[in-house]
């Protein structure tokens, strides 16, 4: 929380090291099937953009 | 010297009440006047220019998965969980409108899996079982996004089709960021409408009837038999915040609610009780899911970017969960990172889970699935991405590749390979 609350603002030309595409907030394209697997196995699932229960007969 | 007075405070005057219209926003229409702040050629802010339908990106994801353990449920929580599965998914976004103002994209995608799972044999007694199946899942979405305001809302529709299990889902989602861009707030709606076919171990299925299947991936021998479906229905409120903390660092917070009703378990998994009798799992027909997690990205230097996530789950059947894992991607070269990647995971025990020959025959809910075990788990591996700006092997529209090895392991000695690659086009 004291983080968020001492964000700087920027400018979108400040952005650059932001803007690379492996600091991109959410998962890899190639990690999307992993996912699945890992949902299959394991009891928890969610808060993570994928498979949070429900379209297979799996969690 | 008077006229050049006047001439001076003229101007000055002029270019006052320019910078005045440039910085509060004009109540009047805009017009097409002269002025000596406007640089020739700059379009206003309130011309539109659409581009018409075309295609943005195209996403291709391949993943080999093969796996080996010693508790399949099928069997009643012993006996191999050997699998093997093909996933292939393609994903096509289509857009069209004015990038600077509204933007419309249209995303379909169609996925492909095939597996083989050799506990899947003994779905009939004498293990003659299909061990292969397929399943096949389409879906699509229509997002709108105002560029100017920084908000987006759209819809999206998914269906998922094998043997034993069908899907149809639906959802609505919506982001907005804050006045600063700095700050993103999103939200999505789900649901999925499904149907568990009650395909049961051969050993529970009356010798009378004569639509006899023992297969939990389609008998193989022409039977068209009537099988009955029994409804499973999963809703989900997800809501998260993205924050840039400052130039190098940026945290996400994500939070999911998830209500489940219906046949919760699957008709082929057998429980042995104490007694040595065996039956089919029984679980409650309701669950609730809280998984609470967070991400932070942080740019170390200038060639590490630091992947960190933690998430937190519990729900009602009494698992609790902790999941954390950190990336870290080594740019070798602006186009070329290697990141080497470990993930843990541990939970508890569902209150509903024995292993074999361990649930009481008077227990109301009972399940040797291992899913539902206490255990902790450990996933590590490395990737490569690979991004020049001439394209990959020199084709100008294959934006990206990555490709990506992970092994798992978990205390119950389960443990798999995964192997994935992505081509990006664009």
């Amino acid at each position: 929380m004291m983080s968020v609350s001492s964000c700087v603002h920027l400018k979108e030309y400040q952005k650059n090291r932001i803007n690379d595409a492996e600091m991109a907030l959410g998962n890899r394209k190639v990690e999307k099937n992993e996912l699945n697997f890992q949902s299959y196995r394991e009891a928890a699932s969610g808060a993570n953009a994928g498979k949070t229960g429900g379209g297979c007969g799996c969690n | 010297m008077r006229k050049v007075y006047l001439s001076i405070v003229g101007f000055s005057l002029l270019c006052r009440l320019n910078v005045s219209a440039q910085i509060k926003q004009d109540s009047l229409p805009q017009t097409t006047g002269i002025s000596l702040f406007k640089p020739i050629g700059q379009p206003e802010p309130s011309e539109y220019h659409p581009r018409g339908l075309h295609i943005d990106e195209i996403n291709l994801v391949s993943s080999y998965y093969w796996q080996n353990g010693d508790h399949s449920a099928v069997t009643g929580g012993i006996g191999t969980e050997k699998v093997t599965d093909i996933s292939n998914g393609l994903d096509l976004k289509m857009v069209w409108g004015d990038p600077k103002v509204k933007q419309n994209s249209l995303t379909v995608g169609i996925g492909f899996d095939h597996h083989t799972s050799a506990s899947a044999a003994y779905v009939n007694l004498s293990g003659a079982s299909n061990t292969g199946g397929s399943r096949i899942y389409p879906s699509i979405d229509w997002t709108r996004e105002n560029v100017k305001k920084g908000s987006s809302f759209g819809i999206g529709a998914y269906y998922s089709g094998e043997y034993n299990y069908q899907s149809l889902g639906a959802d609505v989602h919506f982001s907005q960021k804050t006045a600063d861009k700095n700050g993103e707030f999103t939200a999505k709606v789900q649901a999925y409408f499904d149907q568990v076919k009650m395909i049961y171990p051969s050993e529970f299925i009356p010798q009378s009837t004569s639509t006899v299947v023992t297969s939990a991936s389609g008998t193989g021998e022409g039977h068209k038999a009537n099988i009955p479906s029994s409804p499973r229905n999963t809703y989900s409120a997800s809501l998260g915040y993205s924050q840039i903390i400052n130039s190098r660092m940026q945290v996400m917070f994500l939070v999911d609610g998830v209500a489940q009703n219906g046949y919760l378990g699957l008709p082929f998994h057998r429980v042995y009780f104490n007694t040595g009798k065996d039956t089919i799992e029984h679980l409650p027909s309701n669950r609730f899911k809280l998984p609470v997690g967070v991400r932070l990205n942080y740019f170390l230097g200038d060639n590490i970017i630091l992947r960190s996530y933690y998430r937190y789950y519990m729900d009602s059947w009494g698992v609790k969960s902790n999941t954390a894992g950190l990336e870290t991607a080594i740019k070798v070269t602006p186009f070329f990172s290697i990141s080497p990647f470990y993930r843990y995971y541990d939970q508890t025990a569902a209150k509903y889970f024995a292993p074999y020959e361990a649930h009481s025959p008077t227990d109301e809910y009972y399940t040797s699935n291992y899913e539902y075990a206490q255990f902790h788990a450990n996933f590590y591996g490395v990737g490569f991405r690979v991004a020049p700006p001439k394209g990959v092997f020199g084709w100008q529209n294959l934006h990206d590749l990555e490709l990506r090895y992970g092994h798992y392991s978990q205390t119950t000695d389960l443990v798999s390979n995964v192997v994935s690659l992505s081509l990006g086009f664009k």
